[in-house]
C-alpha cells in the first residue's frame, strides 16, 4: 500500500483569521479519498490550498508529499511543476474548462505533447486512443458547444490525466448533475483508481461520497470533524452534523405520503395534454386531476418536459393539445409558483420589505399576518431590509414561500424548489413547504429530479418520458 | 409587530457608493458649468466685441485669459462656445433619451413585427457613421445650430434603444417577472420595480458618453467649417481661427482645446463604469 | 457566413437609401431655381438654356409627385449615375474614383498602425492588471480620448514638421505625406482598442478553460499561445468593426486636416459649396466603405473562431 499523496497540517488564512484549521491526509494508491462537507464548510478553499490556487489574499500553510517529493503550501508556485505530471485536476465544470474555441483532440494532445513530451503525432494518437477508451472518439474533432455535458466531461477527464497524472483531485464532479450523468462520473473517477491512481473528491453530495467508498473526512466550519472509512462514517456517524447531514438525505426522510380525500374539491384538471419544443416531443396523453391539499411529485430526466408540464398547468405555457381546466370560483392569483433558482425570481434591486408592501398593497392584503409567518417560516424581521441578492438561497426560498402564502394558494408549482440548496437547507424547505401546504389545503406539484425526495414527500407519482 | 415595522421603516435604499473618479469628474463639470454660464448671471463682455488694439494680447491680471487675433476677450468667447457645446449637448441627450428609453421598452416588451420595425428602423440609422449623418444634415440647412441638434439627437436615440432592448429583453423573460405576472402585478409594476431600476444607472452612462461625443462632433464639423459658422464662438472653428496664431499667442489656441479636454474627461469620468 | 453576408448587404442598401433621402431632402430644399442650378450642373452653365431646365424641372419635380421623384433619385443612385459636379462640372464618378484610392491607403495604413500599437500593448497590461504599463496605457488612453482627433493631429503636426522639421505636415504624393495623417487616426483607434484588448486579456485569464490549462501543466507561455491568444483575438476583432464608424467619422476630419485628397476631404468642401451630386457619392462612397470594412470583419472572425465555422455548417 503506497501512499501517493499525504498533506500535513495544511490550513487556510485570511489577513484576519483562519478560515481552514490544520488537516492532514493520506492517498494511498487504488483507494479514493473524499471530503464531504456543504457550502461554506471550507473544503473548496481546502482544495484550492492543495493546489496553490487559493484566491488572492488567501494563503496557506503546511506541507505535503507528492508522490515522494515534498511540498511547501505556503509557496502557491511550488505545485506548478507537478501539474498534469503527478497531479491532475478535473474541472468543476467540464463544459467552461475547455478551450472554446479549440477542437476536442488537441485539447487532450498538448498534455501528451508538452507535458509528456511526444512528438505531435504521437501525442495525436495518444490523445484519440484516450478518447476512444472513454467512449467519445467521435468528439475528436468536435468544439466543446458541440458536445453534450457527458461528453465534455470525458474529455476534459481525458485532458486533465494526459500529461501522466496519477492523482487527480476533482472538486464537485457532480454539481448539477441528475442521476445517470452522477453515475457515469462516478464510473469515470472509479477507473483511475482501479488503474492503480488515486482520486481526492471534494463534494456536497452524499451518495457520491457513498458511492466512491475508500476514506471518507467530513468538513464542518472549517474543521474536519470526522474521518475514516467512508461505510463505516457514514453508517455510524460520530458526530452530531455528520449525524444531521445523513438525515438530511431524502433517502432517510420519514414517509409523508397520505392518501388522497375522493370528498375534497377538484381545484385542477388537465386532459390529453401534450408539448413538443425545440422540435422533440416532450410528453403526450397526460392527464391529471390535483384536489385540494394533495400532493404530486413529477420525476423525469433532464430535459424531460417536467418543468414544462407544471408552466402549462399554471397557464405560463399554452400546450400543443389538450385542455387545462380550473375551478372558475377560485381566483388566477391563488395558482403560484416556486422557482429554482430562488435569487431570480425576485426584482434584484428592490428590498424584501419593499417587495412584501407591494404585494400587500396590490391585493390589498391584511400585513398583520407578515410577522407570523416569518416566524413560522423561520426568518428573521432584519432579513427584510435586504436585496434578494443578500440573503441566503434558503432564506429567499421560504421568503418566496411566504410570498405565495399571503395569497392563500389552492395550488403550488414547485420547479425544482430545492436543487440549489444545501441537503439540510433543503430537508427543512421541503418540511415547511409541505408541512404548510397540508395546512391551508393547498395542492402542490413538486418536479424534482431527485426521486427519494418525490418518494418521501408526495401523495403520487408522474414520471413523464417521450 | 415592532422588528418588522422597524425593518420596514429602515429599508430605505443605502446611499449609493460613489466612486472617487466620479466624483473628480462631477467637480470639473461643475467648475465648467459655473465658468460657462455664471456670465449670463453677473454680465461679461460681448464675446462679438473687437477691439484690434488688444488683438493676441496674452493673459494679464484684469484678464485672465487674454484676446483673440480680433481683439475678442477669449473668458467671453470661452464661456459663450460652452455653452454653446455642452447646451447643444445636453439638449440632444435628453431629447435622444427619452425615444430611446421608450421605442426600446416598447421593442422588447411586444417583440415580433413591433420589435422587428423598430429594429430595423435603428439599424437604419446605425447603418451610416453618425458625423455622415450630421454632416449631411447641415448641408440642408447651412449654419444652423438646430441642423446639429436634430442630427446628434438621431444618432444618439439608437444607442439608448439598443440598450434598453438588450437590458428589457432578459429582465422581461426572466422568473422574476413571471412570478410578479403570476403575483397579479400589472405593466406599472413590472416597470417600476423590474426594469427601471436596471436602466437607471445605464441613463447616466450612455448620456455621459454620449454628450462627450456630441460635444466632440460639434467640435469637428466647426473644425471643418461646415458646422456652426464664425463669428459664434464655437470651441473647433476657435481653434481653426486660432491655430495660424499659434507661434505668437500659444495661449489663444490652448484654450479651446484645455476645454475641450477638460469637458470630455469630466463626461468620461462620470459615465465610466467601476472596473475591476 | 451567408447570413452575415446578407446583412451586410442589407446594411449597404440602407446606406444607400439613407443618403439618397438625405440628398433628396437637400435638392428639394435648394434656395434658387433648383432646375436651372441642377441644368446647369448637367449639361453645363454655357449649355443650360429652358429647354433644358424644363426638361430637369420635368424630370425632378414640377410634373412628378414627390414619390416619383424620390423613386428616379434613389434609381439614378442604384446605377451609381451620380451627374455632374455644380462646382466644378466634371462627372462626380471621374472625381472620386482617384479620391476613394487616397481614402482607403489612408484607412488601411492607419488600421494596420493601429493593431500594431493598440492589442499588443493591451494585451501586455492585461496580463498584469493594475501593473505599472496598465496604468499608464489607462492614462494615455484616456486623455487620447479626451482630445478630438483633430486636436491630436495639430499636435503631431506642431511636433514632427514645424519644431522638428521631420515630415511634411500636409499634402499627398510621397509616402511621407502618409505618415502623419495615418498617426494620428491609429492613436484614435489604438487608444480603445488598447483598452479592449487588456479587458479581453483579463477576462480570458479568469476563465475555467485558462486555469485548466495551467493545471494540466502547460508553462504560461503555452497557455497563452495555445489558449489565450486566439480567444482574445475574437472580441478585439470584432470590436474592429465598432471601430470602424470611428475610422470613418475621423477620416472626414483628418483627411481635412492635412489636405489629404481624399473622399471626407471632398465630402467637406462639397457640403460647404452644397455640391449635391458630389455630397452624394462621396456620403455614399464613405457609407460603403463603413459596410465593406465590416464584411473583412466578418470574414476574419470567421477565420479566427472555428465556432463560427462550425455554425455555418451545421
Amino acid at each position: 500500500m503506497s501512499i501517493l499523496f499525504s498533506v500535513d497540517q495544511a490550513a487556510v488564512h485570511s489577513s484576519s483569521t483562519t478560515l481552514v484549521e490544520p488537516v492532514s491526509l493520506a492517498l494511498v494508491a487504488g483507494r479514493p479519498f473524499t471530503i464531504l462537507g456543504e457550502t461554506g464548510s471550507g473544503k473548496s478553499l481546502l482544495a484550492q490550498a492543495l493546489m496553490g490556487l487559493l484566491p488572492h489574499g488567501l494563503n496557506a500553510t503546511g506541507s505535503a508529499l507528492i508522490d515522494g517529493l515534498p511540498i511547501d503550501l505556503t509557496d502557491p508556485g511550488a505545485q506548478r511543476p507537478l501539474f498534469g505530471r503527478k497531479v491532475g485536476v478535473l474541472p468543476q465544470e467540464p463544459w467552461l474548462a475547455l478551450d472554446p474555441t479549440m477542437r476536442a483532440l488537441p485539447q487532450v494532445a498538448e498534455g501528451h505533447r508538452f507535458i509528456a513530451g511526444k512528438p505531435t503525432r504521437l501525442a495525436n494518437e495518444a490523445a484519440r486512443e484516450d478518447l476512444l477508451a472513454l467512449d467519445v472518439a467521435d468528439c475528436a474533432d468536435k468544439l466543446p458547444m458541440q458536445l453534450s455535458g457527458g461528453m465534455a466531461q470525458r474529455v476534459a477527464f481525458a485532458a486533465a490525466r494526459a500529461g501522466g497524472a496519477r492523482i487527480i483531485i476533482a472538486d464537485e464532479p457532480t454539481k448539477g448533475l441528475d442521476v445517470a450523468r452522477r453515475n457515469e462520473v462516478i464510473a469515470l473517477l472509479m477507473r483511475e483508481v482501479k488503474a492503480g491512481g488515486t482520486i481526492l473528491t471534494i463534494t456536497h453530495d452524499l451518495e457520491l461520497a457513498r458511492q466512491m467508498g475508500g476514506d471518507l473526512a467530513v468538513m464542518f466550519e472549517g474543521r474536519i470533524i470526522e474521518q475514516g472509512l467512508a461505510e463505516e462514517v457514514l453508517d455510524n456517524p460520530s458526530h452530531t452534523y455528520t449525524r444531521r447531514l445523513i438525515a438530511a438525505d431524502p433517502k432517510q426522510w420519514p414517509q409523508q405520503k397520505r392518501h388522497a380525500d375522493q370528498s375534497s374539491p377538484i381545484i385542477l384538471e388537465a386532459k390529453d395534454i401534450e408539448k413538443t419544443r425545440g422540435g422533440k416531443r416532450l410528453f403526450t396523453g397526460i392527464d391529471l386531476t390535483l384536489r385540494r391539499g394533495e400532493i404530486l411529485g413529477v420525476t423525469g430526466q433532464s430535459g424531460s418536459g417536467k418543468s414544462s408540464l407544471g408552466d402549462i398547468l399554471l397557464g405560463l405555457l399554452p400546450p400543443d393539445r389538450g385542455r387545462v381546466l380550473r375551478d372558475k370560483a377560485i381566483a388566477k392569483v391563488r395558482y403560484q409558483k416556486i422557482y429554482q433558482d430562488p435569487p431570480s425570481a425576485f426584482p434584484a434591486r428592490v428590498t424584501l420589505a419593499q417587495s412584501l408592501n407591494d404585494l400587500t398593497r396590490l391585493h390589498r392584503l391584511d400585513a398583520q399576518r407578515i410577522a407570523p409567518l416569518m416566524q413560522r417560516l423561520r426568518l428573521s424581521p432584519t432579513l427584510l431590509s435586504r436585496l434578494p441578492g443578500e440573503v441566503s438561497g434558503g432564506e429567499l426560498q421560504r421568503f418566496a414561500l411566504l410570498r405565495v402564502l399571503m395569497l392563500d394558494p389552492v395550488f403550488l408549482f414547485a420547479d425544482e424548489p430545492t436543487s440549489r440548496l444545501d441537503v439540510i437547507t433543503q430537508a427543512e424547505t421541503i418540511q415547511l413547504l409541505v408541512e404548510l401546504a397540508r395546512e391551508q389545503g393547498c395542492a402542490v406539484l413538486i418536479v424534482s429530479h431527485d426521486r427519494a425526495l418525490i418518494d418521501k414527500t408526495c401523495d403520487r407519482q408522474l414520471a413523464i418520458s417521450a | 409587530m415592532a422588528p418588522l415595522e422597524m425593518a420596514l421603516a429602515a429599508q430605505a435604499a443605502p446611499a449609493p457608493r460613489i466612486s472617487r473618479r466620479r466624483l473628480i469628474g462631477v467637480a470639473v463639470l461643475v467648475l465648467l458649468l459655473l465658468f460657462a454660464f455664471l456670465p449670463l448671471l453677473v454680465g461679461g463682455t460681448d464675446p462679438l466685441k473687437q477691439s484690434l488694439r488688444f488683438a493676441l494680447k496674452g493673459p494679464s491680471l484684469q484678464d485672465w485669459f487674454g484676446f483673440d487675433h480680433l481683439g475678442r476677450s477669449m473668458q467671453a468667447r470661452l464661456a459663450a462656445a460652452l455653452r454653446l457645446s455642452l447646451g447643444l449637448a445636453f439638449l440632444s441627450v435628453v431629447t435622444a433619451m427619452i425615444p430611446g428609453i421608450v421605442l426600446g421598452v416598447l421593442s422588447a416588451w411586444c417583440g415580433g413585427l413591433v420589435d422587428r420595425v423598430i429594429s430595423g428602423l435603428s439599424d437604419a440609422f446605425m447603418a451610416l457613421p453618425g458625423l455622415l449623418l450630421v454632416l449631411m444634415l447641415t448641408a440642408i440647412v447651412p449654419d444652423n445650430p438646430a441642423m446639429l441638434y436634430i442630427g446628434i439627437s438621431l444618432v444618439l436615440w439608437v444607442e439608448y434603444y439598443r440598450m434598453t432592448r438588450a437590458l428589457a429583453r432578459p429582465l422581461l423573460a426572466s422568473p422574476a417577472v413571471e412570478a410578479s405576472r403570476l403575483l397579479g402585478f400589472g405593466p406599472a409594476h413590472i416597470l417600476r420595480r423590474h426594469i427601471w431600476p436596471e436602466i437607471g444607472p445605464m441613463i447616466l452612462t450612455v448620456g455621459a458618453y454620449g454628450a462627450a461625443s456630441a460635444i466632440m462632433a460639434i467640435a469637428a464639423l466647426g473644425f471643418v467649417s461646415v458646422g456652426v459658422r464664425p463669428p459664434t464662438p464655437e470651441l473647433g472653428a476657435m481653434m481653426i481661427e486660432l491655430l495660424p496664431y499659434y507661434e505668437e499667442a500659444p495661449h489663444a489656441l490652448l484654450q479651446p482645446i484645455l476645454v475641450i479636454f477638460l469637458m470630455v474627461l469630466a463626461l468620461q469620468l462620470v459615465g465610466a463604469k467601476d472596473r475591476p | 457566413m451567408m447570413k452575415t453576408l446578407l446583412n451586410r448587404l442589407i446594411q449597404a442598401v440602407l446606406v444607400a437609401l439613407m443618403v439618397g433621402m438625405l440628398t433628396f431632402v437637400m435638392a428639394r430644399s435648394l434656395p434658387g431655381d433648383m432646375a436651372y442650378r441642377i441644368a446647369a450642373g448637367r449639361y453645363g452653365y454655357d449649355l443650360v438654356d429652358q429647354a433644358a431646365a424644363a426638361k430637369v424641372a420635368a424630370e425632378l419635380d414640377l410634373h412628378q409627385s414627390a414619390f416619383t421623384a424620390f423613386s428616379q433619385w434613389i434609381m439614378d443612385l442604384a446605377r451609381l449615375d451620380f451627374g455632374v459636379s455644380l462646382i466644378s462640372g466634371a462627372p462626380v464618378m471621374e472625381e472620386i474614383t482617384q479620391q476613394l484610392g487616397n481614402t482607403l491607403e489612408l484607412a488601411i495604413a492607419a488600421l494596420l498602425l493601429s493593431l500594431l500599437i493598440g492589442p499588443p500593448l493591451g494585451i501586455l497590461a492585461g496580463l498584469r492588471p493594475g501593473g505599472w504599463l496598465d496604468r499608464t496605457l489607462m492614462l494615455i488612453s484616456t486623455a487620447l480620448r479626451a482630445l478630438p482627433q483633430f486636436v491630436v493631429g495639430l499636435g503631431l503636426i506642431i511636433l514632427f514638421s514645424l519644431t522638428l522639421n521631420l515630415l511634411p505636415a500636409a499634402g499627398h504624393g510621397q509616402s511621407q505625406h502618409l505618415f502623419l495623417p495615418a498617426l494620428t487616426l491609429a492613436l484614435g483607434l489604438a487608444a480603445v482598442s488598447n483598452r479592449v484588448a487588456r479587458d479581453a486579456m483579463l477576462s480570458v485569464q479568469q476563465t475555467a478553460y485558462y486555469s485548466f490549462g495551467r493545471t494540466k501543466g502547460l508553462s504560461d507561455w503555452q497557455v497563452f499561445t495555445r489558449h489565450g491568444l486566439r480567444n482574445v483575438a475574437v472580441p478585439i476583432i470584432t470590436y474592429l468593426g465598432i471601430q470602424f464608424i470611428y475610422l470613418v467619422e475621423s477620416v472626414v476630419v483628418v483627411e481635412t486636416l492635412f489636405a489629404w485628397p481624399g473622399i471626407g476631404h471632398a465630402l467637406v468642401h462639397a457640403v460647404f459649396g452644397r455640391d449635391i451630386p458630389m455630397i452624394q457619392a462621396t456620403a455614399l462612397m464613405m457609407g460603403l466603405i463603413f459596410v465593406g470594412l465590416n464584411g473583412l470583419v466578418d470574414a476574419l472572425c470567421h477565420l479566427v473562431d472555428p465556432r463560427r465555422r462550425a455554425h455555418g455548417s451545421a
